[in-house]
């Protein structure tokens, strides 16, 4: 099903008219009342009426996640407290949360957005909605569940953790969508399998996995263990939450809501353009929001993204999965390594590997150390010593042709890393540098 | 005429072993006979017990990865060259053998070594052929 038609298929020209119609509106929305950015606006000697065409947006100054904690708690709102009926906060990077303060109406239209993202996961009225992300601050468990109630599917608000309970509820709710973290959504595949679990005993159609990077091997190893179809959904609480995008049954990338977000992708050094296909940091601008608008936020997400129509009916510009993020991007032995192209890696030995996995980083000697620990698939047989250092070899040789550097591999009995409720910690970076 | 020996893999910890045989221990596990083989940073422990399907369950059910391995056991007179007899017949029938140890507990002047080899099968017919005592996993 698609939700709104009426957008998620309409004319490019259509929705390019929209996008600067709101996009004129955000940017004297701010300029009037978020002063911060008022303030850039005057540094950089650009008035709102210097928008004319969606290009002129290159005219505008970035926000970034620093302007959120010099002006912490709520210097970036845009609106009266009395009209903010909501907060949302992620961690910053200065110890200070960034806090999200949401209208009626940004609830409304995030409620809007989560609703085409599970339209396309296969919901709707008739669905029971699991939700087993977090409640709370973190938009995760509250997003998925604004929009579920939004098309009127049966919500379960579970929130993460107690995986037991989750999988009662899930056989004897008939519960058919599912929304977590992808690593959360294994933990659960995992806990399934311990009880005795089958796909077929569950009824799941389809998930709604995010809030983490994941990889294609991730993917095909939920659909298989938990039985059902496994869609991405993006976003970020500075911008709203999930729901900014989500990828339909073609699996050919994330459709964004267009009008609510005008996405750029920059080259991360030069701040330029680069063109539809090519990898770069993704750029949000919210021309929806009023408590929180966000103007060329950079999100510090390395993704891509196309502007063709898809095969799925919808011609809404489309993300690529995120690679990572210019933070999460360890520089190791002067080499730039990203936790999702291990995973790639490790997604590639399916029967002899799991997922769950923790990279070291750390100095000795002045010198980086780089050390990968996996946890070994169940169902091994090893009575061989050169069995395990021919798979460590294997291993070795696929890292060092993904990443360009070679990395110290520790084997590890299933079970024995420390398992995730939410978001997985998957580095441990012992430098200080 | 196999023995069903148990392999689980280590990561190479002091303490992961200390684990293992107490958990073996606990559920009355007997340690018929035992070897570790290492390296810096793994290893794998190999033990020969009355009910090795039993012990694999136990295993897995703790998270080890645990399986079973089919080796030769063969008794030896406790006297100077008695193995290497042993080892003299299968090189002259070309087979290789991967590993061997010893037992913890042995008949009076006799010593069972644990031999695997890739074809167990032919082993045991070449050793009985060549008048080798093979041990039967009932009277472990
Ligand atoms: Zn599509």
């Amino acid at each position: 099903m698609i939700w709104n038609e009426a957008i998620e298929c309409a004319d490019r020209s259509e929705i390019e008219k929209i996008q600067l119609e709101k996009l004129k509106k955000v940017v004297a929305h701010a300029y009037e009342n978020q002063m911060p950015y008022r303030k850039k606006m005057e540094a950089a000697g650009v008035k709102p009426e210097d928008i004319q065409t969606l290009a002129d947006i290159t005219k505008l100054p970035f926000v970034t996640k620093d302007d959120l904690a010099e002006n912490y708690p709520t210097g970036m709102w845009a609106v009266d407290k009395h009209d903010i009926v909501r907060v949302h906060a992620s961690s910053g990077t200065t110890g200070k949360p960034k806090i999200a303060g949401y209208t009626r109406n940004d609830l409304e239209m995030w409620g809007e957005c989560v609703a085409r993202c599970l339209a396309m996961a296969g919901a709707d009225q008739d669905s029971v909605v699991q939700v087993a992300y977090g409640y709370g601050l973190f938009t995760g468990g509250l997003g998925a569940h604004i929009g579920a109630e939004k098309m009127g599917c049966m919500v379960i608000p579970m929130s993460s953790g107690n995986t037991q309970k989750q999988l009662m509820f899930m056989q004897d709710m008939k519960t058919n969508i599912l929304c977590c973290t992808p690593s959360y959504a294994l933990t659960l595949a995992e806990a399934a399998e311990h009880a005795g679990l089958k796909p077929e005993n569950l009824h799941l159609t389809g998930g709604v996995f995010g809030a983490e990077p994941w990889t294609e091997g991730m993917r095909w190893e939920i659909e298989k263990r938990l039985g059902l179809k496994a869609h991405d959904i993006y976003g970020l609480s500075e911008i709203m939450g999930p729901g900014v995008s989500a990828s339909c049954d073609e699996n050919a990338g994330m459709h964004i809501q267009d009008d609510y977000f005008y996405v750029e992708v920059l080259d991360p050094d030069t701040l330029e353009p680069v063109p539809d296909g090519e990898k770069g940091e993704l750029v949000i601008t919210t021309i929806g929001k009023e408590g929180m608008p966000m103007i060329r936020y950079r999100t510090r997400d390395i993704c891509y993204i196309t502007h063709e129509p898809c095969a799925c009916g919808r011609t809404t510009t489309r993300m690529s999965r995120v690679f990572g993020r210019t933070d999460d991007m360890l520089i190791i032995r002067g080499v730039n390594v990203f936790p999702s192209q291990v995973e790639t890696v490790i997604a590639r030995f399916e029967n002899k590997l799991t997922m769950n996995y923790k990279l070291y980083v750390g100095r000795e000697d002045n010198k980086d150390t780089f050390e990968l620990a996996v946890e070994l698939a169940d169902g091994l047989a090893i009575d061989d010593i050169k069995y395990v250092e021919a798979l460590k070899a294997d291993i070795d040789r696929e890292l060092r042709s993904i990443l360009g550097i070679g990395c110290k591999i520790r084997l590890l009995n299933p079970g024995t890393l420390p398992r995730s409720e939410g978001k997985a910690k998957r580095v441990e970076d012992t430098r200080n540098l | 005429m196999f023995i069903k020996q148990v392999s689980v893999f280590l990561e190479n910890t002091k303490g992961r072993l200390a684990e293992i045989t107490r958990l073996l221990a606990d559920n009355n596990v007997d340690l018929k006979a035992m070897s570790i083989a290492e390296t810096a940073d793994f290893g794998i422990l190999r033990v020969i017990v009355e009910d090795p399907e039993n012990a694999v369950a136990i295993l897995k059910g703790k998270g080890f990865i645990a399986s079973i391995t089919d080796v030769v056991a063969v008794e030896l007179n406790d006297r100077p060259g008695g193995f290497a007899d042993v080892l003299e017949i299968l090189a002259k029938e070309g087979i290789n053998v991967n590993y061997v140890y010893s037992t913890i507990h042995s008949k009076k002047d006799t010593a069972m070594i644990v031999l695997k080899v890739e074809e167990p099968g032919k082993v045991i017919d070449i050793l009985g052929a060549n008048g080798v005592k093979l041990y039967k996993a009932t009277e472990l």
